[in-house]
Parts: structure tokens; sequence; C-alpha cells
């Protein structure tokens, strides 16, 4: 039954997100989180940092270690392929019939609709992770790292794989001697 | 030269797994480099195209383009053999990591660690939804945009409906958004010189 509903989980939340695999973080969230509670929402804020500190594409390491955590070895492969299986095969099945409505703007108006409700899914996100960090943090501490990290990766354009690794390694070293 | 063998095929499938940081649409000028320049898999023109589809349709971007060259090199095994080195090593990591993590949960080390990397994480998120946000508005105008935000937040958020119901009424809109806007834009344009 489980392996039904990791399939399902990752089918939807990979199917829906257009714009690569960064629009389906919020659907995922929603999936894991909220519909099916395999994660709270601190497990999935540490995989997303451990996700963008690690290279390759997101939505497959976020599928594999869900996938691991509900069913193991046969979790992996049955979320990595639910995530990816459907749109690489229509991409190769497609390519053809697809070659002559790439310029069509019925699939370029599909591509823009959905920017306006990834962004408000990704806003709530924002919004409950922010709540979550001053919770574990205090407000001061958590305005001073988002207000740093903020500034880090906009003006000083650091990697984000590095902010995070340096937020790490405060977190390691520093956190655990202060007494909020 | 011509490169089809297995090993090429994995060892670039591998190489841009690795090598690309920051998600799917930032690896692929790994790929270009990789399919175009080095093996020599297809032309830069097609390249491009199956970039442009690959675009047009949902999901991970990097297995689709990754399944795409396995297939155009060696066919259907092909393409299962280049996405599987594609995301194997970063998913072993990634389990492996973060499994470790969870299990030192009570450390007060690990503790400091998940705690701080939060705020971190909610700047990501905050610049992930100003990216789509600003690409909504820039396709919709502001009006139109913002009309979209609201009624997205409504229905999310208030009433609550599904996402996935949010997003295909969203894609049938789209559908024919810009059948819609031609008319309107064409009556503009007839009012404007009757005048």
């Amino acid at each position: 039954m489980s392996l039904i509903s990791v399939f399902l989980g990752f089918f939807v939340a990979n199917i829906l997100g257009y714009g690569g695999g960064p629009s389906s973080i919020p659907l995922m969230y929603q999936e894991v989180v909220t519909h099916y509670q395999w994660l709270t929402n601190i497990d999935f804020s540490n995989m997303l940092a451990l996700g963008n500190a690690l290279p390759g594409p997101i939505s497959t390491k976020i599928a594999a270690y869900v996938g691991y955590n509900v069913s193991g070895v046969f979790g992996v492969i049955v979320a990595v392929v639910a995530t990816i299986a459907p749109s690489s095969i229509a991409l190769i099945l497609l390519l053809k019939l697809l070659q002559k409505h790439r310029q069509s703007s019925v699939v370029k108006g599909m591509t823009l609709l959905v920017q306006p409700v990834i962004a408000i899914m990704m806003i709530v996100l924002t919004w409950q992770m922010g709540r979550d960090s001053i919770h574990s943090l205090g407000p001061i501490q958590a305005i001073i790292i988002a207000a740093i990290s903020f500034l880090a990766m906009t003006k000083l354009k650091v990697h984000p794989a590095i902010v995070i690794i340096i937020a790490f390694i405060y977190g390691g070293l520093v956190v655990p001697h202060l007494h909020i | 030269m011509m490169s089809h063998t297995y090993k090429d095929l994995v060892i670039a499938m591998v190489r841009t797994g690795i090598l690309g940081y920051g998600g799917g649409p930032s690896v692929m000028p790994l790929f270009r480099h990789e399919a175009v320049n080095r093996y020599h898999w297809l032309e830069d023109e097609e390249f491009g195209e199956v970039l442009a589809l690959a675009n047009a349709l949902p999901g991970p971007i990097a297995t689709k383009i990754a399944g795409y060259l396995g297939y155009r090199t060696k066919g259907s095994l092909g393409a299962a053999v280049a996405i599987i080195a594609h995301i194997l090593p970063t998913c072993l990591a990634m389990i492996a990591l973060a499994s470790l993590i969870s299990v030192l949960k009570s450390s007060p080390f690990i503790e400091g660690m998940i705690a701080a990397v939060l705020p971190v994480i909610a700047v990501m998120l905050g610049q992930m939804a100003y990216k789509f946000g600003s690409k909504a508005v820039k396709g919709l105008g502001w009006v139109l945009g913002f009309a979209t935000f609201i009624i997205a937040f409504v229905m999310l958020q208030i009433i609550p409906v599904h996402p996935a119901i949010v997003i295909i009424l969203f894609l049938a809109y789209g559908t024919v958004h810009y059948k819609l806007k031609n008319k309107i834009n064409k009556h503009h344009d007839r009012d404007r010189e009757a005048i």
C-alpha cells in the first residue's frame, strides 16, 4: 500500500511541475508533509538544505530520500521512477509531435499560467520555514542569519551550497553554546 | 569523432550528474558540452530544439535530457542507463547523509546545524518564490499577474483546494490565454482605427 502512495505522491508532484525541478518543490512538500505526513516540516527543510548542498537534480534527490524513509530500497526505486519516468518517456515519444507545437500558444500559455500558482505555494512554504526558524532560534538570531544569507547570495553572489555549509558549521559549533 | 559506447554514455552522465550544482536547469550547459562538443552525439541546433521541447513538458528537466541523450545513442536501454548514471551517485549520497543526520538528530551539534540552516532555506525558498512571481508578472502583466496571485492564494490557502486542481484549472486557462489576448488586442486595434 505504501509503495502505491509513494508512486502517486511523486507522480502527481512532478507531472504538475512545469519549468524544471525547483517548481516541484512546493508540490512535493504538499504530498510529503501535508498529505502523507512522511516527514515533518523541519525534516523537509533539512532535506532541502542537504539536497541544495549536494550536486545533481533536486527532485530525484528528494524522491530518493523520502522513498528510502517510507519503504527502503523499493521505496527509492518507486519514488524515483514516479518522478522521472513519465516526463522522460513523454519527451522521447512526443518529440516528433511536439516539434510542431513547440511555438504553439497553447504550450506557452500553459507554461506561463503555472508560474503564479508555484509562486504562491513557494511563498507559503517560505512563511512556514521562517516561522519554524524563529521558533527554534528565536527571532533575533533567525533574522540575522536570514539577512546575512540573503546578502551573501544576492549581493555577494556566494554559491548557495557554500552558504548552506557555512550555516551548518555555525549551527554545529556556535548554536549549542547559546542559551535561547 | 562519434562515440556511441555505453562507457562514454555512463561517463558523460555521471560527470553531468555530480558536477551540476543548483538543480536541473543549471546543468544544461554541461549536457551541451558533453553531447555536442565532446561526444558529438548531436548538433548544437538539435540540442537547442530538444531543450526547448523538454521545457514545454512537466517534470525535472535534467532527467528528461539524460533520457533523451541515452535514447538517441543507444535506444530504450540507453535511456535507462543514462538516467541511472546521471542520478544514482547523488541519490545515494543524499540517502547516506540525510540518514546520518536523522540518526544523530538528538546530538546538540546536529541540532544546532539543523536550526541554523532553517533561515537559509527560508531565504532560498523566498528567492525562488520571487523568481516564479516575476516570471508570472513579466508574462501576464501587472494587473493579470496580481489577479492570478490573489486567485491562487484564495484557492490554495483560504478555501483550500488541492494544488493539483488549482494547477489544472490554471493550465486549462493557459491553453486559451494567448488566443484571448490576441482577440482583445485585435478589438483594440479596430477601435483605434475607427477613431
